[in-house]
């Protein structure tokens, strides 16, 4: 068994009892024969200390629950691979957004921003009784688009978005808007793009590309953010 | 205890759990303009269909013939014949339906060279009967579950579904006379308790795959809904079938799909045989999950598995082409070189079978009513999804049905809640008095509990209990032994104890409640298991073998029926299968082989 110590300094905040938001030292005993992520360790912390918080649940990087700042930058504890982290690790929640509680977020204002980008389909045509038909190009448009998780990783990782949570729709919003865009059933491009021809909503993007650095799944918000703007550009000509 | 109050919010409907049946749901009543709240203990996107990799059953017949009848006769001889045939022809006669609809609310399905919904082959997925594998399962990549779960979500953005996000329910509301009238809920940022006070609840909970040490399950899939409706007096169904599923990663549990191997993927012992062609001459890789778990267990307990330990198998896919892993598996590709250090393109995935699927659950009609045990309806509850037994999966699943259940079920559950609602046959009824005084006990016990035991300490014991006892091969003496052990287990389930006393998202309470949940499910499975004295689908032991008389050690005589489980008494009851379907002709008993 190759067991060692891991030192960490995690961000602990309980209003119900602290004043203030504190880093506690923490450590516990890594077995490296079975623990290989973040969250095995994570869930050993709280088997030791049940007061540690923070949200988990597929544990397999494709819920997007535990996206966390971890040694500053942000990313998903289940994906994280232990050996690679500096010690003592630091565990912050992600910024930008109200803590609640240790290392969870308040996403109300991420939400929002994605629920205002209208994430669904929009297509008033009579529905077919069968499948409406895409070819497997107009298809492949959608990839690298419909897989993001919502984990918040990016748009709290964007400068632009820290200033303006509430204005600029951010990254992760941003990407899903390009979704339906690019999605050949879907019949609102105009309107979606008149929604985003805003001095905030899409413009505040400096293409600092944190997000793309962020991203556990590999996508590219920025490059979404980019197809839109061109889009904007051929329409306006 | 009795004088304390709640507040109280008044609803058409309540549906707890928003994953893909709670969704599904939610789209009906939503769009029915019903006033309809939804709980999750996640956001709706966090939810385990999120998970679900290969792909979603219909027989449309994109590329090759196909027929819902085909389909049927598959899911019921998938189930060995104790899935209800009702159900299981509404479903799959519904399948085509449910899926172009999903396709329509924006599911970025893959697609064929014609532009239509591309199909797989999927375990026992067969044409014509039983004769040859046919292409049945509609995938968006290897992420099917994530694109529907999102697509479903997007949907009730758009119908204004009110959801409640990070609520978890505690308690089911029952009156004298049965009928349920909503839940109790725990608002995990505030710790606030709260009554949702409905005229129909709809119970989408999901499963309790986190009763195994090893499981493909998500930490959240922890029964709440079973624990729920035991509390409530409801009995469980069939809860001795679990599916274990062949492609865990070994150590790390991930799922890795069934799809993969539909894709061309081969397992293989330590000596590079494609041991399956032994197990199942016709079906080979793509046999029923049941049957390729059983296969893959007897290889490494016949000293033929994989690895210095010798205790897993290899799942091939280096002999296809890097372009069709890029394109049809690009999810699990990922999953590889993350938790098994592997890229498949250039070597083998080391995988063991994993607990991942409860066939039984709640009772209900193929409409999604709750059913007593008499099969008449519970006045004012419903069920879908993996927290359901309609049944439909009987004593195995199907891969790919599982979120066709969810589609069907979610969508059925909902048009009932309708049908109740218009012909009056539910309203709004008073509360019974001291409604929430069990469930603000159970609360105040784990608050003032001292010298307790560990939540964590106790569930890693129901855990390792469950795999050792009521696992892939399960043996008569041990299942004895298993349930003395789990009653033992529920003594300190009894009186867990936390240290974290905060009102502020409390997650320490939360795992303490989901044991309370867990807890039931272990005794549930386990007693359910002990009694079934056969051998059948997902349940198999060692003193029914494989006889001429009782072919795989099924006996229909006996045991050909479904098992209750109560939890007042820890006691048993069974009902007949429903062997007549809706339209079609009854598939007769017949032994089950691939």
């Amino acid at each position: 068994m190759a067991t060692s110590t891991m030192q960490f300094k995690i961000y602990r905040y309980d209003p119900d009892k602290d004043a203030a938001p504190y880093m506690q030292d923490m450590s516990v005993e890594v077995d490296y024969s079975i623990d290989r992520k973040l969250l095995d360790i994570l869930t050993r912390l709280k088997a030791k200390d049940d007061t540690l918080s923070y949200r988990r649940s597929c544990r397999e990087g494709i819920c997007g629950s535990d996206a966390m700042n971890i040694n500053g930058k942000n990313g998903l504890a289940c994906l994280t691979e232990i050996k690679d982290l500096k010690q003592p690790v630091v565990l912050r929640p992600l910024p930008g957004l109200p803590v609640i509680r240790d290392l969870i977020v308040d996403m109300t204002q991420f939400f929002k921003q994605y629920h205002s980008i209208k994430p669904y389909l929009i297509n008033e045509g009579p529905r077919p009784e069968r499948e409406r038909l895409q070819s497997p190009e107009e298809r492949e448009e959608l990839n690298g688009l419909y897989e993001c998780i919502l984990c918040a990783c990016c748009s709290t990782s964007c400068p632009s978005f820290w200033w303006n949570p509430d204005k600029f729709v951010g990254p992760a919003g941003l990407l899903n808007a390009y979704r339906f865009i690019a999605d050949t059933r879907d019949q609102a491009t105009n309107e979606r793009l008149d929604d985003l021809e805003d001095p905030y909503r899409l413009f505040r993007c400096h293409t600092i590309m944190n997000c793309v650095d962020v991203c556990p799944k590999g996508l590219n918000p920025t490059r979404a953010i980019g197809k839109i703007k061109e889009m904007m550009v051929r329409r306006a000509i | 205890m009795s004088k304390l109050t709640i507040p109280v919010r008044k609803f058409d409907a309540v549906i707890v759990g928003a994953g893909g049946s709670g969704l599904r749901a939610a789209i009906q009543l939503s769009e029915a303009g019903l006033k309809t709240a939804v709980l999750s203990k996640v956001f709706p996107t966090r939810s385990h269909t999120v998970a679900a990799q290969g792909g979603v059953s219909a027989s449309l017949g994109n590329s090759e013939e196909d027929h819902w009848h085909w389909h049927m006769y598959d899911t019921v001889k998938g189930s060995d014949w104790l899935g209800d045939q009702d159900a299981i022809e509404y479903m799959c006669r519904m399948a085509p339906e449910v899926v172009v609809e999903l396709e329509h609310f924006g599911m970025p399905f893959d697609r064929t060279d014609e532009g239509k919904i591309y199909q797989r082959p999927f375990g026992g997925h067969m044409s014509n009967f039983g004769e040859k594998p046919v292409r049945r399962a509609c995938a968006a990549a290897d992420r099917t579950g994530h694109a529907m779960l999102h697509a479903l979500y997007q949907r009730n953005v758009r119908a204004n579904t009110q959801f409640f996000v990070e609520w978890m329910a505690l308690d089911l509301i029952r009156d004298d006379s049965g009928q349920v009238l909503g839940v109790i809920a725990l608002e995990m940022e505030t710790g606030e308790v709260v009554a949702f006070h409905a005229k129909a609840t709809v119970f989408a909970t999901g499963g309790a795959g986190r009763i195994f040490y090893s499981s493909t399950n998500a930490f959240i899939n922890t029964g709440d809904g079973l624990g729920m409706a035991a509390r409530a007096g409801i009995a469980l169904e069939d809860m001795e079938f679990w599916q274990f599923h062949p492609t865990g990663v070994a150590g790390a549990g991930v799922l890795i799909t069934e799809g993969v191997r539909g894709e061309g993927g081969i397992l293989r012992n330590a000596s590079n045989e494609r041991f399956m062609e032994r197990y199942a001459p016709n079906a080979k890789d793509l046999a029923s999950r049941d049957v390729v778990s059983r296969a893959m267990v007897t290889e490494i307990n016949e000293g033929r598995g994989c690895g210095p330990n010798k205790d897993f198998v290899l799942l091939d896919i280096t002999h296809l082409d890097p372009a069709t892993i890029m394109k049809r598996l690009p999810g699990i590709r990922e999953i590889s070189i993350q938790f098994a250090g592997i890229d498949p393109i250039k070597a083998p995935i080391p995988v063991v079978p994993t607990c991942h699927y409860q066939m039984g659950g709640v009772p209900t009609n193929y409409k999604g009513q709750v059913v007593g045990d008499d099969g008449t309806p519970v006045s004012g509850f419903y069920a879908a999804g993996e927290v359901a037994c309609a049944s439909v999966h009987g004593a195995n699943r199907l891969g790919t049905n599982s979120l066709l259940d969810l589609l069907v079920f979610g969508k059925s559950s909902g048009d009932s809640v309708i049908d109740d609602l218009k012909s009056g046959a539910i309203g709004l009824k008073e509360l019974p008095s001291g409604y929430a005084d069990r469930t603000l006990a159970r609360l105040h016990r784990l608050n003032t509990q001292t010298g307790g035991s560990n939540v964590s300490e106790t569930r890693l014991e129901l855990q390792r209990t469950m795999q050792k006892h009521c696992g892939v091969f399960r043996f008569k003496d041990m299942l004895a032994e298993g349930v003395a052990k789990i009653l033992d287990i529920e003594k300190a389930v009894a009186r867990t104890e936390i240290k974290d006393k905060s009102q502020v998202w409390n997650t320490a309470r939360v795992e303490a409640l989901e044991l309370d949940n867990l807890i039931e499910v272990a005794k549930a499975t386990m007693v359910s298991a002990e009694a079934r004295k056969e051998s059948r689908g997902a349940h198999v032991r060692d003193d029914a073998p494989d006889t001429p008389a009782n072919p795989n050690g099924r006996d229909d005589v006996n045991w050909h029926k479904h098992t209750l489980w109560h939890r007042d008494g820890n006691r048993l009851s069974y009902k007949p299968v429903i062997m007549k379907p809706l339209s079609v002709e009854s598939i007769a008993l017949k032994t089950r082989s691939y």
